[in-house]
Order: structure tokens, then C-alpha cells, then sequence
């Protein structure tokens, strides 16, 4: 038997077989554990993956061998070779993080059970990466949405509550729209497989029920993406999670269904519908431009700093709409590598807010006031992941920025408008970053009760791990770049 | 060693240094000193050992890695950033022995982190000296500014935590804001930020778009101080001496002036900037910032304060002459980077000795205190010649080569702007000057002081020895800069 050839079944099998396992311990440090471990083993998959993948490798699996189109097809290519990374990287980020700061925020008897909650989204989101079947991308959706309900609901903040209910309608209605849409596909088709449906959808005589099935996969997968104007459940679930929740989620769970929009709309809807000249994807653009300048326009007004990355995070999935909606090699080439360094910075931001979380009595901006003398090391942290953020040379952020900006400037005057768009979106993100620097470092602290002592260590080395991935990939983009222009290269082959 | 063996070393030692720094400042104080004067003369042996190949027409290369295709980290020199390199270097080796005795004789707290933090400092300005391209240039740009933000929030009250807030602000969202496009448009339109003799944006651009860009360079450069991006420079005085004289005569301003130097010379080129209308709003930018800045100067009644409007001025002497777009204007910008140096870094040292032998900050204070202080006032005096621009001191040279441009020119705007300036120079550095020296001692001031600490006096004293030295000997200087120019 030969191991790489079912390491595409394992990315899902490992983290479910735990499932069970972490929810029957009932002691919390052997749950955070096995968790842990179960993490660090998919990354360790996921990384195995990637180098295969680098090397040309290109990972097929059918389920119980069942050939497609009719069995269960799992294909690890460059694009989910990279959502894969990105993944299990920020889950066993996160993990390991919760080992503290986890304590603080749910009592230690669920923790087992939290955490088997966390290991079974982390299998979802990996099926996700993995699975060829259009059906088999629904079910694990609902995998890791039910167990991200229960993950963001777990938080102390009773205002949580309402923040997850809101997530769990408007994200049941996502699901829908794209079962009602996938389930349009099936009856023209006759077929699950995605690329199947693709060679299929052209000899549809009927278009009408594909191009209905286009708009609901769309909306509904726009939505679980939390796309501009469709965002409003995130900046609250955001805020409310428990902390390395937050951590986990922001680095991936928008980005997955930005997979699955992309897989669908430039591999099966892009070019392959007769007498529809039009491009699905450059239909994102106004929605990418809007996200971009309003949601970095709230977040430069917010006070409390959770909900300000949050909001921050919808600009940030307007950029990568925005190099996807330019349908060009270029323009998926840097929005693929904005899933990759995006989730990288608000990784980083986020596990630097879960340490800052360990000291301070509240997350409002004033409550951060004159703590960066007393926590150096995790304000230094939140500077440089803020660096990330607004593409600051040096850093990840300025590499996916860069390439945005070559592959707009190929357009000529719409490109160069669009160009004023990303410097004006970066240049609000210097006002919001400098805000929490402002409240920092420059302000003498407002209550008695400021911080005495800096986060706990593990949490702090897991941080500084995460801030200079940021540096070393600004520096040495290597490998993101390679995953992602084989990436779009693939996603453009199909549309020649 | 062989030249890009140097480079590195040039880099690198600064940063062994402060690593260091930061060990042996948990075992012995005298063992710290003497890391950090082991590492400034390692440094400056590394930087001078560059210097003949230079002078031959080496230009000494070393590529650490490309970042993107077309962008990489890398280092050449040539002979503005060696004259940089050169000054900022040898400055260290001397400020590092006056700190010893000023942060000493005022009991600082956190001695270890300032040394620390300085080494840092150091190793970005020779990445900024030694840098090949606009990224690589940037890069070390913003590590310089953060790396001196402990140093300028040293005492850590509130009143220094303001200024530290204004220091921090103005530098980082300019370069942000401004520089940052500016480098990112350079790249898009020439496919190159390396810095190549004759400039690379010829033909690329025309009309006002070349203004434009020299603008978002000139006030995205905000360490060169130009207005309105100044108002950081006074706030900094709030840091203690040994760290102005970092900012105003080591690394920090000169790192802006020749920034904004090189880029005019080898991003823009010199002919191509010259025959194009759009950019001559620079030239009397910096002359309007010569005067507003001296006339500012001029109703300053604390002595550090009066020094860094004076720094203002002289700054965009260096941008004005760089502006003038000849030949020997180019020359005169470079060498005024040095000569201001000479003459700032012993003004300031004057001034800090002042401070640590008798707490007296303020001008009128000064009255008298020659006689009580005989090397310092000496060495202060020195200075403010150099800074007027009277031989046999360094500025003398400068402005003579900054004028002789503006003479080939013919550009009288220049040359009044200089005539005013150097009056005004002298309307607030000459009466200091004869207070101290020859009006008598106010009473109820403290004035039972003597000389500052032998370290700081030995400081002031090699500072003002190199402006007037810089007088007599300035042939290499200027060798190495005509290359600038020429061929």
C-alpha cells in the first residue's frame, strides 16, 4: 500500500476518526491534545500534499473505487493544495494558542466537547479543499457550519448568541441557494462530478435552468463568503467567538466558499454556456469595490478592536474578489495569493488580539490604552501583522497587493482607477491600524487595572511564529507563488 | 576581503553589535561601552576598507534574494552612498564615546536598550547608504524609523511620549502614504526601481506626471524635513543629545536628504529632470523652507529647539542644491551633507554638554558661560561658523559649490535664497556666540559648573577639529563625488 496515494482520503479521514475520540475524553488537556495532534497531523498531510503538488504531482482518489463520474471523486490540485495549507496551518495556529487562552473563556468541562466541535469543522473545511463532487461540497459544508455554530456560540459574551443565530440563518440560506443551484446543475446534467458537469453543461439545449443554477450558487456561496452586501452576519460572529475561534475561522472559513465560487465559476459556468458570452466572475467587481471602500470606511469608525479586523476582513475578501473578477491569469494569480496572505495576516492579528485578550478586562480600543509598555512583545506582534495587513514592504500583505496592482495596470485607464481604489483601501487601513497603535502606545492608561504582564508564553511564541511567516513570506513568496499562479493557470485553462 | 564581502560586513556588524549590546548589558556596564566602541570601529574600518575601490570606479555589488521577479533585496555601492556610509559610520565611533559620558553624567535609565537600539540604527542607515534598488532602499528606510522611535521616546514621560507620537505619525504615514506609491508607480512605469547612472524614467513619463511623482518622493522622504513634513524634527529635540545628534547629523535627516539626492540623481537623472518644467516647484519649495525655517529659528529662545529649525534650513540646503539640477550643485548637495554634519553634530554636542555640566537649556541662560566652559564654547563656535558657511570651516566648501551651480544655472533665486540664509544664519548663531564669550554671568542662575565630562569634551572637540579639517582636506570628498556627475 502505498500511503501518498491515499493521503487525499486521510486530510478528511484523520480529523473524523478523532472526532469521537476528543468528545469521549473527558479530561481537557488529553482533548486539547489529541486535537492538537490531530491538527498538526492534517498539516503535516496538507504539507505532504503541497510538496507532491509543487512537484506535479496531481492527487486523485476515488472512494471505495468507484470511478467518476458516478463514485466520489477527492483531486488535491495547486488551489486546494494551497486552502489546504492555509487551513490545518491556522487550526493547529489556533490550537495551539487555546491551550491558555481557552481557559479563560469556556468552563473546562465542555472542553472536550469544544474541541471535538473543532476538529470536526476542521474536517469539513479540509472536504471541502479536497472533494471533485459538487453534492459531497454541500454535506461538508454543513459539516464545518454546524460545528463553527457551536464553536462561535461557545464564547462567555452572552451577545454571542444572537451574532451566531443571525450566521446560522443567513448561512443555511447560503446552503440552500447552492443545493437549489446544484440541484438545478444535476437535472440538465445528469451529473455530480464537477468536472463532468463542465464538459456536460455545453450540450445543455436548455440554458435557462443552468443560468438560475449560476445565480443561486453564487448568492448562496457569496454569502457564506460574507461578500459585500452580503457580509452582515460576519463583523458580530467575528467579535463574539471565543478568541482562537476567531483566529481559526478568519484565516479560512470566508475563504473556502471563495474556493468553491471560484472552482464553479471559472471551471463549470465560464465559457461553457452557449450563446452566453458574458463572464460570470467579472459580475464581482462593483460588489469587490464597494466591499473594499465601505467596509474599510467602518472599520476606520469601530471601537472595539475584534469588530475592526472583522469589518477589515470583508475589504480584505473584496481584494480577492477583485483579482478574480478581472477573469485574467493575472488577476486570479493575486487573488489566490490574497486567500493565502490575508488568512496569514488576520491569523496573526487575531492570535495577537487572544493574547492581548489574556490581560485586559475588556477589547475596546480605550481599553487598550497605554498597554503596549506593560505587553511589548504582543503589541510588536500587532504592529507587524497590521504591517501585513496594509502591504507594507516586506511583509505578505505587499506581495499580493503588488501583483493586484500589475495584473489591474494591465486595463489601462479602468485599471489605473481601480489602482486608486487599492492605495485608498491601504491607505484607510494605516488609519485603522495607527488607531489601535494611537491607543497603544500613545496614550497613558485610563483604568488602574492595565496589564501587568505579558501574554503567557506559548501563546506569545505561537504569535510571533505566525507574524514572521508573514515577514518570511514577504520576503520569500516562493512557494505561495508558485501554488497560486499554477493555480489560476489551472482555473484559466478552462476558459481558453 | 573582497568589496561585497564588506558590504555585508558593513551591514551586519552593526546588528552582531547590538545583539551584544543587549548580552553583555546584563553583565557589565564598561564590557557594553566597550562592544559598542569595538563594533563602531569594526564598522567604520569595514566602510573605509570599501573606499579605494570606490575611488577606482568599483561599484561593489551584492544580490541577497529576489523577492519578486524584478524585485530584490540587493546593495551596490556607489559614491553618494559611500560618502553617506563613510560620514554615518565615522560619527558613530565618536557619538558612541560622547554618549558614554552624557548618558553617564545624567544617570539615564535603560541604558542597554538605547545602545541596543542605536547599533540597529546604524545597520539600516548603511542598508539605506549601500541600497541597489527603491524596495531595498524603503525596507531599511522604515526600519531606520522604528528602530529610532525608542530612542526618541527615551525618557518616557508624557511630554516625550507626545513628541515621540509626532515622530512615529508624520514619518511612518508619509512613507506609507506617499513614498510607497511612489516607489510602486516608479516600478510599474520604468519595470525597474534599481538606481542606474542617468535615471530610468526617461521617456516613461512626461509633463506633470514627473512632478507629481518627485512630489510623492520629496514629501514622502519626511526624514529630509522638507515643509510642510517638518514638524517632527523640533518634536524630536525632546530625545536626550547623543540621540539628536543621531537624528540631525548621523543617520536620520541625512538618510532623508540622501534619499531624495540619490533618487533625483538616479531615478529621475539629472538632464532629464532639469529640462522638464513641471519639477522646478522644488526649488523654491526649498528656498522658501531655507527662509521659513531660519526666520523660525531666529525667535527660538531654547538652545535645542534653535538647532533643529537650523537643521530644518540646512536640509533643504542639500534638497535646494540637488533641486538646482547641475553638475556642481549635485557635488555641493553631497558635500553639504557632510559639512552640516561636522557642524551640527558638535553644535549639539556643545549643547548636551552644556546641559550635563549645568542643566541650562535655554539662550539666555548662555550669557557668559565661555569663560566657565572654554573647550565646549569653543567647539560651539566652530560650529556656528561652519554653519554660516565662514572659512576655514566646512560649510564654507559646500556653499561655495552649491553657489557655483547656481551660478551655471543662472538661477537667482537660488543665489539670493543662499545670501538671505547665510545673513540670517548669523543673525542667530552670532549673537549666542558673543554672549557667551563677552557679556557677563546673569546672577541666580546656577553658575557654579565647570567643564562637562572629559568624554563629551573629547567628542566636541574631534567634531570641531573634523569641521575645520574638512576645510583643508576635503580632496577626497570631492573626487569621489565628481564621479557622481561624471562619467
Amino acid at each position: 500500500m502505498n500511503l501518498n496515494e491515499h493521503l487525499a482520503a486521510l486530510q478528511i479521514v484523520v480529523p473524523l476518526l478523532a472526532v469521537p475520540l476528543i468528545a469521549l475524553l473527558q479530561l481537557r488537556r488529553m482533548a486539547w491534545l489529541v486535537a492538537t495532534l490531530t491538527s498538526l497531523m492534517a498539516f503535516a498531510i496538507a504539507v505532504a500534499m503541497t510538496v507532491g503538488v509543487l512537484n506535479g504531482q496531481d492527487y486523485q482518489y476515488f472512494m471505495g473505487n468507484w470511478q467518476p463520474p458516478y463514485g466520489i471523486e477527492l483531486r488535491v490540485d495547486a488551489l486546494s493544495a494551497l486552502l489546504l495549507l492555509v487551513i490545518t496551518a491556522a487550526s493547529s495556529a489556533a490550537l495551539l494558542a487555546s491551550y491558555h487562552s481557552l481557559d479563560t473563556q469556556i468552563e473546562p468541562r465542555r472542553h472536550a466537547l469544544f474541541y471535538a466541535a473543532w476538529i470536526l469543522a476542521l474536517a469539513g473545511l479540509s472536504g471541502i479543499a479536497v472533494t471533485a463532487d459538487a453534492f459531497n461540497v454541500f454535506v461538508f459544508m454543513e459539516i464545518s457550519s454546524l460545528a463553527s455554530y457551536v464553536l462561535m456560540a461557545g464564547g462567555p459574551d452572552r451577545r454571542g448568541l444572537p451574532a451566531v443565530f443571525k450566521y446560522l440563518i443567513l448561512g443555511t440560506i447560503g446552503a440552500t441557494f447552492y443545493l437549489i443551484g446544484v440541484g438545478l446543475i444535476y437535472m440538465m446534467t445528469g451529473t455530480l462530478n464537477l468536472e463532468d458537469m463542465a464538459q456536460r453543461v455545453t450540450q445543455v439545449a436548455d440554458q435557462k435552468p443552468v443560468l438560475a443554477a449560476a445565480g443561486f450558487i453564487t448568492v448562496g456561496l457569496a454569502l457564506k463568503a460574507a461578500m459585500f452586501p452580503l457580509h452582515l452576519w460576519l463583523p458580530n460572529a467575528y467579535t463574539y467567538a471565543p478568541h482562537v475561534v476567531t483566529a481559526f475561522l478568519a484565516a479560512c472559513a470566508t475563504k473556502v466558499s471563495l474556493y468553491v465560487l471560484l472552482r464553479f465559476d471559472f471551471l463549470v459556468f465560464q465559457d461553457n454556456l452557449v450563446s452566453h458570452p458574458l463572464r460570470f466572475a467579472s459580475l464581482l467587481m462593483p460588489m469587490a469595490i464597494f466591499a473594499i471602500l465601505i467596509a474599510s470606511a467602518v472599520a476606520m469608525f469601530e471601537k472595539n478592536i475584534k469588530r475592526l479586523l472583522a469589518w477589515s476582513s470583508v475589504a480584505q475578501i473584496g481584494y480577492i474578489t477583485l483579482g478574480a473578477s478581472l477573469v485574467t491569469v493575472s488577476g486570479l494569480t493575486a487573488s489566490v495569493l490574497h486567500i493565502f496572505n490575508h488568512a496569514l495576516a488576520k491569523g496573526s492579528l487575531f492570535l495577537a488580539v487572544a493574547c492581548l485578550a489574556m490581560r485586559l478586562p475588556g477589547l475596546q480600543l480605550r481599553d487598550l490604552a497605554g498597554c503596549a509598555r506593560s505587553m511589548p512583545w504582543t503589541f510588536a506582534a500587532l504592529v507587524l501583522g497590521g504591517l501585513s495587513l496594509i502591504g507594507v514592504p516586506g511583509t505578505a500583505g505587499f506581495i499580493s497587493k503588488w501583483y493586484l496592482i500589475s495584473a489591474l495596470l494591465t486595463l489601462g485607464a479602468a485599471g489605473v482607477a481601480l489602482v486608486a481604489v487599492i492605495v485608498i483601501g491601504s491607505l484607510m487601513a494605516v488609519v485603522y491600524i495607527w488607531r489601535i497603535v494611537e491607543q497603544a502606545y500613545f496614550q497613558a492608561p485610563s483604568n488602574p487595572a492595565a496589564p501587568a504582564a505579558e501574554a503567557p508564553l506559548t501563546l506569545l511564541v505561537v504569535t510571533w511564529v505566525a507574524v514572521l511567516a508573514n515577514v518570511y513570506f514577504g520576503l520569500q513568496p516562493a512557494l505561495p507563488l508558485a501554488l497560486s499562479s499554477s493555480a489560476a493557470a489551472a482555473l484559466m485553462g478552462a476558459t481558453p | 576581503m573582497n568589496p561585497s564581502d564588506l558590504i555585508l560586513a558593513a551591514l551586519l556588524t552593526p546588528l552582531a553589535g547590538a545583539l551584544g549590546i543587549a548580552l553583555a548589558g546584563r553583565i557589565n556596564h564598561n564590557l557594553r561601552e566597550a562592544v559598542t566602541l569595538v563594533t563602531a570601529a569594526v564598522l567604520a574600518w569595514a566602510v573605509w576598507s570599501l573606499l579605494p575601490d570606490i575611488q577606482a570606479g568599483g561599484r561593489p555589488m551584492l544580490s541577497v534574494s529576489e523577492v519578486l521577479p524584478g524585485i530584490a533585496i540587493a546593495f551596490k555601492v556607489e559614491p553618494l552612498g559611500m560618502l553617506f556610509a563613510a560620514l554615518a559610520a565615522s560619527l558613530w565611533i565618536i557619538n558612541s564615546v560622547y554618549s558614554i559620558g552624557y548618558m553617564r553624567g545624567n544617570n539615564e535609565q535603560h541604558q542597554t536598550r538605547f545602545y541596543t537600539c542605536f547599533a540597529i540604527a546604524l545597520a539600516a542607515a548603511m542598508g539605506i547608504a549601500f541600497a541597489a534598488n527603491l524596495f531595498t532602499l524603503f525596507l531599511f528606510y522604515e526600519i531606520l524609523t522604528l528602530s529610532t522611535y525608542p530612542l526618541v521616546s527615551h525618557k518616557g514621560d508624557e511630554k516625550t511620549v507626545r513628541s515621540a507620537r509626532i515622530y512615529l505619525g508624520v514619518l511612518l504615514t508619509t512613507s506609507i502614504g506617499l513614498l510607497l506609491p511612489a516607489i510602486v508607480w516608479t516600478y510599474f512605469v520604468a519595470g525597474t526601481g534599481d538606481f542606474t547612472p542617468g535615471g530610468i524614467v526617461r521617456g516613461k513619463l512626461q509633463g506633470p506626471e514627473v512632478g507629481l511623482l518627485l512630489g510623492l518622493f520629496v514629501f514622502g522622504v519626511g526624514k529630509a524635513a522638507v515643509m510642510p513634513v517638518h514638524r517632527w524634527l523640533p518634536a524630536a529635540m525632546v530625545a536626550p543629545t547623543p540621540v539628536s545628534a543621531l537624528l540631525h547629523a548621523v543617520a536620520v535627516v541625512k538618510a532623508g536628504v540622501f534619499s531624495i539626492t540619490k533618487i533625483i540623481v538616479y531615478i529621475f537623472g539629472v538632464d532629464f529632470l532639469f529640462a522638464e518644467p513641471s519639477s522646478a516647484w522644488l526649488l523654491y519649495l526649498a528656498a522658501f523652507t531655507i527662509i521659513a525655517a531660519s526666520l523660525v529659528a531666529l525667535r527660538q529662545t531654547n538652545l535645542k529647539r534653535m538647532l533643529a529649525y537650523s537643521t530644518i534650513a540646512q536640509l533643504s540646503y542639500v534638497v535646494m542644491a540637488a533641486a538646482i539640477l547641475k553638475p556642481l550643485a549635485e557635488i555641493g548637495a553631497a558635500i553639504h551633507m557632510v559639512a552640516h554634519a561636522f557642524g551640527k553634530i558638535t553644535l549639539f554636542f556643545a549643547a548636551g554638554a552644556i546641559y550635563v555640566a549645568s542643566k541650562k537649556t535655554e539662550l539666555p541662560q548662555l550669557r557668559g558661560i565661555g569663560r566657565r566652559m572654554p573647550w565646549t564654547m569653543t567647539a560651539f563656535t566652530i560650529g556656528a561658523l561652519s554653519m554660516i558657511g565662514v572659512p576655514p570651516t566646512a560649510g564654507f566648501v559646500s556653499k561655495w559649490y552649491i553657489l557655483a551651480g547656481a551660478f551655471e544655472a543662472d538661477n537667482y533665486v537660488a543665489i539670493a535664497t543662499i545670501i538671505c540664509s547665510t545673513a540670517l544664519n548669523a543673525a542667530y548663531f552670532l549673537p549666542i556666540v558673543y554672549y557667551a564669550w563677552f557679556a557677563p554671568e546673569t546672577d541666580g542662575e546656577n553658575n557654579n559648573h565647570g567643564e562637562a565630562p572629559f568624554f563629551a569634551v573629547l567628542a566636541l572637540m574631534i567634531t570641531a577639529t573634523l569641521t575645520i579639517g574638512f576645510f583643508l582636506f576635503n580632496a577626497t570628498a570631492l573626487e569621489l563625488e565628481r564621479q557622481l556627475v561624471g562619467p
